[in-house]
């Protein structure tokens, strides 16, 4: 049972980062329709920016306010790279078709990926550690202190999105123009600026998950973000795309049943069990868990 | 219709430049092709494999050359992936036209490479390959290592017999050979000797998330962990074992021989075993001068891949001159006579299964380096 | 003459006398190959509008099921064919093998294609991408193909004229679907699906033996690919793959054959000229791609066939299909 329960937090560990950048992936289809495709690859520049400033800030003791520089420090960054993006290879192609979109954001992603691997060479680095580690126990399970910092991150990032999109001027802005872009901006709603700060925000958070992913795991590499990106874009539809408590909910999902998979089955199958689950869920209940129906109008 | 599509295909392709064909080993020069991994996940063996093997050849070119030609060394990267080791090799061949190949230290590219070299007759000699099927690919295929039957045993015969284990688990990487097959010498020796393998899970090259397989492991209580895999993997492994609250030793073979290790998994590799062809700690001569010649050049100490590459590549040498020609046939048969030279790794003969029979040595992390800790001789394990 | 052209194609000299380098040789024929991957993939990409990311997994079926019969039956069907010449014995056994390759593939594309083509857009497209990748890992699990270490030892039965009569081939069945009434379907399927609906067209049918058909083509071009390069590792078919494939059909224009074959043969010309600067290769690429979905989406040839460009004497009859889309 104890052992049960250790997987559980391995795969609450797990599924907290693939929810924080689910949450990007699930913001921008919200306000423009879109599968931001370098969504992933920004996750990875998060980690490689945190790798950068942790090693700058080195010599240092590793200490909490190191940690939390290096992830202010790589959120900023990338909510700059996010609003590079979009304003240089989606808001031009945005009133085309979805295929065109698409075909962009793959572009963009293979882009961010090989000019990564040309500027940091494609070799995996090793993040310091950033933070002393320690253990907790609960009986006999153990969570380490790296897999509590990202749960008790993941869960504060989270709790701070929600309150900005309920709360805020902007949070209430951004929802309108996921509900429609050509209304709000009737109502006088500059959505260019909207449409950049919900990539700024996604992306923030998407680097935030690249820096305890780096701390929780040493290794990253300029091609990580593919796959995790593609597993975090499986638990945005599990919990409904366009669904903010619906990624969180996706990402945990994900997260569980893959150290499960892993532990009590075969790790062969591991990437495959998010696809399996991604068809599934399109095949049976396409608009995810907490998503709604979306009618088409002729 | 069609032909229109044809021309105008071959008119495109008319822009390309297209490159003469020559004959083999014309000219003063002795055209020898390596591939390995010069950069990707095992970007550490190529690179100390192709130091060793350049080292090697400039030794011998400044010495006279091998029948009075200079040696001339094409390199391909494969990025550590085997389809490009196969492309690798196709391109040695095809293009540079070499007269062997050398390459490589992972069993599964070897594994990609060798039938190219077989079908166009040009031996092939792996410096580290240790998978028993690599040199059953043909008889153009050699190698001046160990094979894995042997390794794992030796592993076994260690943890049983001087760490006293009884019950290991094994944590195999299934998407290698080199793994897979090491694992199973592994357990069929341990379980030979008395011991028990408690629990067997898996993860892929490339993963680096193991907690859901070694809380499992955690669970079924090993007094040891075999962890037969690369150094990238290994060392991430290690650490996160340690972080769960597991201490008993990982134990491993020559795929943790990297510089890289400790930079991945630092202290938590403190008192781990792997077995592997050679430890820099060794007094005799032979292995000193190529230790200190290796320092000087790259300023890095020679890991077992840098010495099994400069031995191969000098076998390779030495047979052509035995063999007075070039020729693919008549190095071959050279190769496969090759009797005690004298490599780094110690004396190599050829055996009939073209591979070489040699001692292993078991190794323990200490702090950064590397410690001679047993030497196990080919007679004193039952394969 | 006909004997002595075939023969020439066989032997790898086009023209009597001239030696074409093997590397040279060899970037035409992995460029016939791309040329039946990006026709076959317009078909059911361009011609039809379901944008599917999961090509390269029915090339991966087709390359390991042709080589699975080929090496596994290969001595049994030379032996029976022992009266035949040893060409005419290779190409039996290489047409046999693409032969289940192709059928599988097909039934792979019925068994995906069925309940994926349901979906709209980017949904269908994860879809496809997802099931690629299943397929891959499938196949990384059968140690009878050799799993992780790669299929090995697979004979090399294709060459450049088989290559190239399959891409002729393959060039034809595609025009010929997209010039009867069948491929006005598609289109129209392509154009407004609803509509279509509206119009009694049995869509998700017409979808699916789109796609069955683009499968198998894809099979077929795996089984070349494999017998070609002797060896096979389910690393050359990842949806990066797939995603290569698109990048083909999309710099020549989607709905365009002869943009499929331009931007086959672009890709594959500049892949191997930029050999040495590999690394910027794909940086490259996929800067070109996003700069031409913002200047120029449609591709470069757009909807047009290359024959369209010409008077109307030259067109056989191939007209301009309907501007739009």
């Amino acid at each position: 049972m104890s052992t049960f329960l250790q997987q559980l937090v391995n795969g609450l560990s797990l599924g907290s980062i693939y929810a924080l950048i689910a949450l990007g992936y699930t913001m921008v289809y919200g306000v423009l329709r879109l599968i931001n495709f370098a969504h992933g690859d920004v996750y990875m520049l998060g980690a490689y920016a945190g790798y950068f400033l942790s090693r700058k800030l080195r010599g240092e003791e590793p200490s909490l306010l190191s940690a939390l520089i290096v992830m202010a420090g790589s959120m900023v960054a990338c909510a700059i790279a996010g609003m590079i993006i979009e304003r240089f290879a989606y808001r031009p192609v945005r009133r085309a078709s979805r295929l065109t979109l698409l075909i962009t954001a793959i572009g963009v992603s293979l882009f961010i990926e090989n000019g990564a691997q040309l500027v940091f060479g494609p070799d995996p680095k090793f993040f310091p550690s950033l933070a002393p580690h320690a253990d907790f126990r609960l009986g006999h399970v153990r969570i380490t202190s790296e897999q509590l910092t990202v749960i008790v991150v993941s869960v504060l990032l989270m709790l701070a999105l929600r309150f900005f999109i309920l709360k805020t001027r902007t949070g209430k802005a951004m929802r309108a123009v996921s509900f429609s872009l050509d209304a709000a901006k009737l109502m006088g709603i500059s959505t260019d600026a909207i449409i950049a700060a919900t990539f700024a925000l996604g992306s923030a958070l998407a680097a935030a998950a690249g820096v305890l992913i780096g701390m929780q795991i040493p290794k990253i590499d300029p091609l990580m973000g593919i796959i995790y990106g593609l597993k975090a874009f499986v638990a945005a539809v599990l919990g409904g795309i366009g669904n903010i408590p619906g990624a969180v909910l996706g990402g945990l999902l994900i997260g569980i049943s893959e150290v499960m998979v892993v532990g009590y089955l075969s790790s062969t199958y591991r990437d495959a069990i998010a696809f399996g689950i991604l068809i599934l869920v399109l095949l049976l209940r396409p608009q995810g868990i907490l998503g709604r129906v979306q009618k088409e109008k002729v | 219709m069609r032909l229109r599509w044809c021309a105008a295909a071959l008119l495109v392709g008319a822009l390309f430049p297209a490159s003469g064909c020559g004959k083999r080993g014309a000219g003063d020069e002795i055209p020898i092709g390596e591939y390995g991994s010069l950069t990707g996940t095992t970007a550490t063996f190529g690179i100390s494999t192709d130091n060793a093997v350049k080292m090697a050849f400039e030794e011998i070119n400044a010495a006279g050359g091998v029948l009075g030609k200079k040696l001339k060394l094409y390199v391909e990267d494969d990025q550590s992936k085997p389809e490009e080791a196969a492309t690798a090799a196709t391109k040695l061949v095809n293009q540079n036209h070499v007269v062997a190949l050398i390459g490589e230290v992972a069993s599964s590219r070897s594994l990609a490479a060798a039938p190219i070299a077989q079908a166009a007759q040009i031996p092939m000699i792996t410096p580290s390959s240790t998978n028993p099927r690599v040199t059953q690919v043909g008889d153009f295929i050699f190698r001046v290592c160990l094979i894995d039957p042997f390794q794992g045993a030796v592993m076994a015969k260690f943890a049983h017999d001087t760490l006293k284990l009884k019950k290991v688990a094994i944590l195999v990487d299934v998407r290698n050979d080199y793994s897979v097959g090491l694992q199973t010498f592994f357990r069929q020796h341990f379980r030979e000797l008395g011991g028990e393998v408690v629990a067997e899970q898996s993860y892929s090259e490339g993963d680096s998330d193991f907690h859901a397989q070694l809380t499992q492991i955690k669970a079924a209580n090993p007094e040891g962990i075999y962890v037969p895999g690369y150094y990238t993997e290994v060392g991430t492994i290690a650490r996160q074992a340690r972080e769960l609250g597991i201490t008993v030793p990982l134990m491993g073979g020559d795929g943790w021989d990297s510089p890289k290790l400790w930079e991945i998994g630092g202290e938590a590799l403190n008192g781990c075993y792997l077995s592997n062809h050679y430890s820099t700690d060794d007094p005799s001569p032979v292995v000193q001068k190529f230790v200190s010649e290796y320092k000087r050049r790259y300023n890095a100490l020679p890991d077992a891949l840098a010495a099994l590459g400069y031995d191969a590549a000098r076998i390779l040498a030495d047979a052509m001159t035995r063999a007075g020609s070039t020729d693919g046939a008549k190095v071959r048969d050279a190769l496969a006579a090759t009797k005690d030279f004298q490599g780094v790794t110690g004396l190599i003969t050829i055996n009939k299964d073209r591979n070489a029979i040699k001692p292993a040595v078991i190794l323990k992390v200490e702090n950064g380096k590397f410690h001679l800790v047993e030497t196990i001789k080919p007679e004193s394990v039952k394969i | 003459m006909a004997l002595w052209a075939a023969n020439g194609l066989l032997s790898g000299t086009l023209v009597p006398g001239v030696q074409i380098s093997p590397y040279f040789l060899q970037v035409l024929c992995l460029a016939g190959i791309n040329i039946i991957l990006a026709v076959s993939l317009n078909l059911i990409n361009g011609f039809t509008g379901q944008f599917s990311i999961g090509h390269a997994g029915f090339m991966a079926i087709g390359a390991y099921a042709s080589a699975y019969v080929t090496v596994t039956f290969g001595d049994k069907i030379r032996a029976a064919l022992a009266f035949l010449p040893q060409g005419g014995r290779d190409g039996a056994l290489l047409l046999a093998g693409l032969a289940v390759g192709g059928a599988l593939a097909a039934i792979a594309g019925f068994l995906v294609g069925v309940p994926s083509l349901r979906l709209r857009g980017d949904y269908l497209a994860i879809v496809t991408l997802g099931f690629g990748e299943i397929i891959r890992v499938f196949i990384l699990n059968i140690d009878a193909v050799g799993g992780a270490r790669g299929f090995t030892g697979i004979s090399k039965l294709a060459n450049f004229f088989w290559i190239y009569l399959f891409a002729a081939i393959t060039i034809l069945v595609v025009s010929r679907i997209v010039r009867s009434s069948f491929g006005r379907t598609l289109i129209a399927i392509r154009e407004d699906e609803i509509a279509a609906e509206a119009m009694g067209v049995d869509t998700t049918r017409s979808k699916v033996i789109s796609f069955i058909v683009s499968s198998a083509l894809a099979g077929i071009a795996g089984g070349l690919f494999g017998h070609y390069l002797m060896y096979l590792h389910t690393n050359s078919f990842t949806f990066i793959k797939s995603i290569e494939i698109i990048i083909m059909i999309v710099i020549g224009g989607l709905g365009s054959i002869t943009g499929s074959v331009l931007g086959a043969v672009l890709y594959i010309g500049l892949t191997e000229g930029l050999r040495e600067f590999a690394q910027y290769r794909m940086v490259l690429f996929s800067f070109l791609l996003v700069v031409l979905m913002i200047v120029r989406p449609q591709g470069i040839l757009g909807h047009r066939e290359f024959l369209t460009l010409l008077p109307k004497r030259w067109r056989l009859g191939v007209d301009a299909p309907p501007a739009g889309g």
